[in-house]
């Protein structure tokens, strides 16, 4: 184990309360491992912190293998830092090196209200599916396989828009901070599936309608969205949620 | 439920006006760029040009376009700025650092300078149509040509002397170069608004906008160069002095 540990200087946004000032505190943390995660090393900054008495650093995490986006943070001014593909909880220390700096910041937007240092309120995304991402109907059990025909590409984008974890990456990393990556999505999965498309119109309308309500900003179609989401949805789905709004609306 | 209004009122709405009329504003700007090109052939053309266009419709035409470009750059400009301006009430407290992510991202200096270029070409095309349309600032009266028998405005005179003055060429030059830089970003993201852009189809949706952006940018500053290095003043204008 020994002679790969090394060190690094964290500059990590701390605020005690929603309506309390916040500000970048500086740590050093030495004895980090290569194959630690970064959740890891902010555990142990953590332990450290308790001992020392000051408060621990609050960030939020559950799975910590990708899949179920309860983690979120700005890494070096990188949603989900600096791998493509990934989730915070999948960044391993191994991609930062002896003595660097890593400014660790909260997704930032009007609608994620900051809860406490590095955790915010997410619940404006659980208002927008409350408002459309569902099935009415009882789809009851699975249908025998050849009564309802799906071609496959549309049941393959609609699971690949499935995959959103609902981490809120893509409007922490927009310059606007608009929520366009997620509802599309959402819009995506249920409008390329029959048991969907019966209430397209209707869904698409509510669930932009409640985007916009919880003041998300507009789409300039940077794309920086896509750059960062761990499960790569495509900017293609804001496309399709334009069209089906279209379609909606004429 | 749902009617067509919702087009004004929610942010996708706003965006699809701002796709549109930013793809219809490009049909204009080649239209009128294949026209002014009539300029580097001569004063003859130009000014038969200019008379065949006023003469269409019994004059009717030219009114009706021009109500229908005010609407037009009225609906890109308001749709337009809103959509820079939700960043502010969306996003009130930035990153202390912020980088980009790179890889698939079209984030780029022109996807970010929209508002700044486009507000530059709101305030330039109002400055244009009263300089070129209005004749305001012009250094001397150009008495009509006759063309076919009918009395027309010599806009070719017109435009050669205000061409023939330095820092109106410069003026354009910079404002092309906007032009360019709203249109590299902007040609790929109206498909990408109307929803036509599509895996099989972006790069090649992505190097037509480069190519448009780029065509258009040269062909509108070719028209103040050439005249600047190649076309005397017209006699009688102040400038033809110097
Ligand atoms: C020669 C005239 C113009 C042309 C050909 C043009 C073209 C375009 C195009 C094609 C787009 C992309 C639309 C989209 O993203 O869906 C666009 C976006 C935009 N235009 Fe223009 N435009 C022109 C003038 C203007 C003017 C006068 C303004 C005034 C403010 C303006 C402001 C904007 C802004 C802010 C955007 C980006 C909105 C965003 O953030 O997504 N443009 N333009
Ligand atoms: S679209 Fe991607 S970045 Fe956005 S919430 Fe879903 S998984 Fe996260
Ligand atoms: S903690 Fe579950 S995705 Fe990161």
């Amino acid at each position: 184990m020994a002679g790969n540990e090394f060190s690094v200087k964290l500059l990590i946004w701390r605020q005690s309360g929603p309506a309390q000032p916040g500000e970048l505190a500086s740590y050093t943390m030495d004895n980090v491992l290569p194959e630690m995660s970064l959740l890891e090393m902010l555990d142990l900054l953590n332990e450290k912190l308790t001992a020392e008495g000051i408060d621990p650093v609050a960030f939020d995490s559950d799975c910590r293998e990708g899949i179920c986006g309860t983690c979120g943070l700005v890494i070096n001014g990188i949603a989900h830092g600096p791998h493509s593909g990934a989730a915070t909880c999948e960044v391993r220390m191994r991609s930062f090196s002896d003595g660097e700096t890593i400014v660790i910041e909260p997704f930032r937007a009007a609608s994620f209200p900051v809860i406490k240092d590095l955790v915010v309120d997410r619940a404006a995304f659980d208002r927008i599916m409350q408002a459309g991402g569902y099935v009415s109907i009882n789809t009851g059990s699975a249908p025998e396989a050849n009564s309802i025909p799906v071609p496959r590409p549309h049941a393959e984008s609609a699971m690949d828009a499935a995959a959103c974890i609902g981490c809120a990456a893509c409007v922490a990393a927009c310059p606007n901070a608009s929520a366009s990556l997620f509802t599309s999505a959402k819009i995506s999965q249920y409008a390329q599936l029959p048991q969907g498309r019966a209430e397209a119109k209707r869904r698409v309308v509510r669930m932009v309608d409640a985007m916009d309500e919880e003041g998300f900003g507009n789409c300039s179609n940077h794309g920086e969205c896509e750059a960062v989401c761990p499960k790569e949805i495509s900017i293609f789905n804001i496309g399709r949620m334009r069209r089906e709004y279209l379609k909606a609306v004429l | 439920m749902a009617g067509l209004t919702d087009i004004t009122r929610s942010t996708v709405g706003k965006k699809l006006l701002n796709g549109l009329t930013g793809l219809l504003l490009c049909g204009f700007i080649v239209s009128h760029l294949t026209g002014n090109l009539l300029l580097l052939v001569g004063r003859e053309a130009f000014n038969q040009y200019a008379y065949f266009l006023h003469s269409l419709g019994h004059g009717a035409v030219v009114p009706i376009m021009e109500v229908g470009l005010v609407m037009l750059f009225g609906a890109h400009a308001i749709s337009g700025i809103s959509v820079a301006r939700s960043r502010r009430r969306a996003r009130p407290d930035g990153y202390k650092k912020s980088a980009n992510a790179g890889g698939t991202s079209r984030k780029s200096l022109a996807s970010r300078s929209m508002i700044v270029t486009g507000t530059v070409l709101l305030i330039f095309v109002i400055l244009h149509v009263a300089q070129f349309k209005l004749g305001w600032g012009q250094l001397r009266d150009y008495p009509d040509v006759m063309i076919d028998g009918h009395a027309s405005v010599d806009l070719y005179s017109r435009v050669v002397d205000w061409f023939n003055w330095a820092p109106m060429v410069g003026l354009y030059v910079v404002v092309m170069l906007m032009l360019g830089n709203h249109l590299r970003h902007g040609f790929w993201s109206a498909f990408q608004t109307l929803g036509a852009n599509n895996p099989r189809y972006e790069n090649l949706i992505n190097t037509a906008g480069m190519l448009f952006a780029a065509a258009m940018a040269v062909g509108f500053l070719l028209i103040p160069i050439y005249i600047f290095l190649f076309v005397e003043p017209t006699a009688g204008s102040s400038l033809a002095a110097g």
